[in-house]
């Protein structure tokens, strides 16, 4: 019955909290009313065996250590209020009213779950984050990508992973190994970061392209990632998306509204046209945007651009003819 | 038995917030904060009423007065005699994680004051959790800061049901609209933000992508009560008529990624690891543009009158490049 084993736990963990020195198996069984009235040793230890992973796997830090200062095979175990306790946190009301928005952003129902354990605990340490007015926007944060769990723990557990990967322009998957180091997000997809151990150097994969399951490919904890390591400059560094280049485009009055609202600038050109400029990364994205833009939209410069849009309009006029 | 491992959880918190309020609290108050039914924590007291130090004997039990949940009693929680308790259980790896994320994405739509509150939080907590979070594992990278304002006015106009006119570009018309709508809830897919709206120009529920939202104003006018259920995306965004054209398109190897993207009737694999797929298309508009964008790795195998399409706003487009 829950109510019987939530008061066995309570009453384990209290005895392991007050203790002073580590506290014996034989001294635990004493004293906790269920393990007493266990009808035999075994059954005693299995139960407190399982109740002990059960307090750890919530994370609570039982710690080993011998019951006895002469004789170091006496196992015995304890819980330190240092350990176990979150430390002092005193948030100004401002920062705690952000605080208590935080809940509301993720929509992944593990992390949303984990966010609100976050906040109950401070709750229960005293910092009120009883939403006040604030100007604060909340986001929706969404993981969706059916890796993503997987991937997550391994960032958390430091467990190095194995999967199936497939690049957009690749027919076949390829099975990668990584240490994964963290995930970004970046508009609305997940990627992960971390040492490629095939190829030994860092790098970022994007989460829906994996393809399969995550299998765990070492223990947890086998690896550390490098000290001043920063996630979000590598990630940005890996899938570089700043501006390399600025265009010159021809857009008819009215028309290619696509490229008008990214435009640095426009501006009146002759009858019926304006100028465009805008800051673009790669060549082949932009002659895409600017084909989808059908007629209304003429490359001026720069003049390698305007060679892959006419060469591509080329190959097009040609189809079907 | 997740039952007991739940019920810890929440006693582990619940012991400490109880004893920072020596005056008591109101049981449902209690029942709020910990978002369970007042009868829950009356068990959860039930159980707490048996434990205390080891031996349990007189003065080693938490003390509760448990007759405030008779039918004469005030309701008010009284715990005591738990100072091993006195603080909650330090956060986990993921906890902390799942919060400092959140705090993060929260930082790059906000306006700069607010950020400032969300640093002083995020720093502080940083220091307090070291331990249990993981470094630098998690981040987000930036949002739009114009969605910030925008999300903001639709979610107002959303809680307080007023109409909205939207400036809205279309894309496969290449277009800018103005429309009034009325807005429903705001919701995310697919990596994209949307306003799920009453659109009263097609005078049909449609989905709104704040990226592609101008502009807005929030009207006085509040919005007309719609017998709406919320959207079922179980199966995606797209919504595509069995009465939509159907085309057949020939992929080379670098616009595959269009099968990932779009949704396809189906999908052969050629021999130079291209795809050829079949897909509809509500707009054919639509589906020129997309093969123009793709160029040259896309092409249209039927039908002719679309493929004819393509090759015509080629010439066209060709035009103005000749001379």
């Amino acid at each position: 019955m829950t109510a019987n084993k939530s008061e066995r736990l309570l009453n384990l963990l209290i005895l392991l909290l007050v203790t002073r020195t580590y506290v014996s198996k034989e001294r635990i069984r004493e004293a906790v009313d269920a393990y007493r009235q266990q009808p035999s040793e075994e059954a005693f230890e299995k139960m407190f065996e399982r109740d002990k992973d059960e307090l750890r796997s919530l994370g609570i830090p039982v710690e080993t250590g011998s019951a006895d200062a002469y004789f170091d095979d006496d196992a015995g175990y304890r819980v330190t209020r240092d350990a176990f306790e979150l430390p002092a946190v005193e948030l100004a009301p401002d920062e705690a009213a952000v605080v208590g928005l935080a809940a509301r952003v993720w929509q992944h129902a593990g992390l949303a779950e984990a966010t609100s354990q976050a906040l109950l605990k401070l709750k229960a340490a005293g910092v009120a984050t009883d939403r006040e007015a604030i100007d604060v926007v909340s986001p929706r944060l969404v993981a969706d990508e059916p890796a993503f769990d997987a991937v997550w723990e391994a960032c958390q557990s430091r467990t190095p992973v194995q999967f199936s990967y497939r690049r957009g322009d690749q027919a076949a998957p390829a099975t990668r190994h990584l240490q994964p180091w963290g995930v970004v997000s970046s508009r609305g997809r997940w990627y992960v970061v971390g040492h490629d151990t095939d190829r030994g150097q860092p790098r970022l994969f994007r989460l829906s392209r994996v393809i399969g399951a995550v299998a765990a490919d070492g223990e947890a904890g086998s690896f550390t990632v490098p000290e001043g390591t920063d996630v979000r400059a590598l990630a940005t560094s890996l899938a570089p998306e700043q501006p390399t280049g600025r265009a010159v485009l021809l857009a008819r009055e009215g028309a290619g509204h696509a490229l008008r609202r990214r435009a640095a600038s426009v501006a009146p050109a002759e009858a019926g046209w304006d100028r465009l400029e805008l800051d673009y990364a790669d060549t082949s994205t932009l002659a895409g945007d600017v084909l989808a833009c059908l007629d209304t939209v003429v490359v001026e410069e720069p003049t390698a651009l305007r060679d892959v849009v006419v060469e591509r309009l080329r190959v097009l006029a040609g189809d079907g003819a | 038995m997740p039952g007991a491992r739940e019920q810890v959880t929440r006693l582990l918190a619940l012991v400490p917030y109880l004893q920072a309020h020596p005056d008591g609290v109101d049981l449902d108050s209690a029942a709020a904060e910990f978002a369970v039914a007042p009868t829950q924590i009356v068990r959860d007291l039930k159980v707490l009423w048996f434990c205390g130090l080891p031996g349990l004997g007189p003065g080693d039990l938490i003390d509760i007065d448990m007759d405030a949940f008779e039918a004469d009693g005030d309701g008010v929680i009284r715990l005591s005699n738990a100072e091993y308790l006195a603080r909650p259980l330090r956060l986990q790896s993921s906890e902390a994680s799942a919060l400092v994320v959140a705090l993060r994405a929260m930082r790059e739509g906000s306006p700069e004051t607010s950020r400032e509150a969300i640093d002083r939080a995020l720093a502080k907590l940083e220091a307090a959790t070291s331990e249990s979070a993981s470094a630098e594992v998690i981040d987000v990278t930036s949002r739009d800061p114009r969605h910030a304002a925008l999300r903001a006015d639709l979610e107002r106009a959303v809680e307080e049901r007023h109409q909205v006119r939207l400036d809205y570009f279309v894309p496969s018309r290449d277009e800018n609209t103005e429309r009034v709508v009325d807005p429903l809830e705001l919701l995310e897919a697919e990596g994209n933000s949307y306003l799920d709206a009453w659109c009263h120009l097609a005078e049909a529920r449609r989905l709104f992508r704040l990226d592609r939202i101008n502009g807005l104003t929030v009207l006085d006018q509040r919005v007309l009560t719609h017998d709406v259920a919320p959207r079922d995306l179980s199966a995606g965004l797209f919504e595509s008529g069995a009465e939509d054209l159907l085309a057949t398109v020939r992929l080379q190897r670098p616009a595959r990624w269009v099968a990932e993207y779009y949704p396809v009737e189906s999908a052969v694999e050629l021999e130079d690891g291209g795809l050829e797929v079949q897909l509809r298309a509500g707009d054919p508009r639509w589906l020129v543009r997309l093969v123009l964008r793709l160029a040259p790795y896309a092409s249209i195998v039927g039908p002719l009158e679309l493929a004819d399409q393509v090759s015509a706003q080629a010439r066209a487009a060709l035009a103005a490049y000749s001379g």
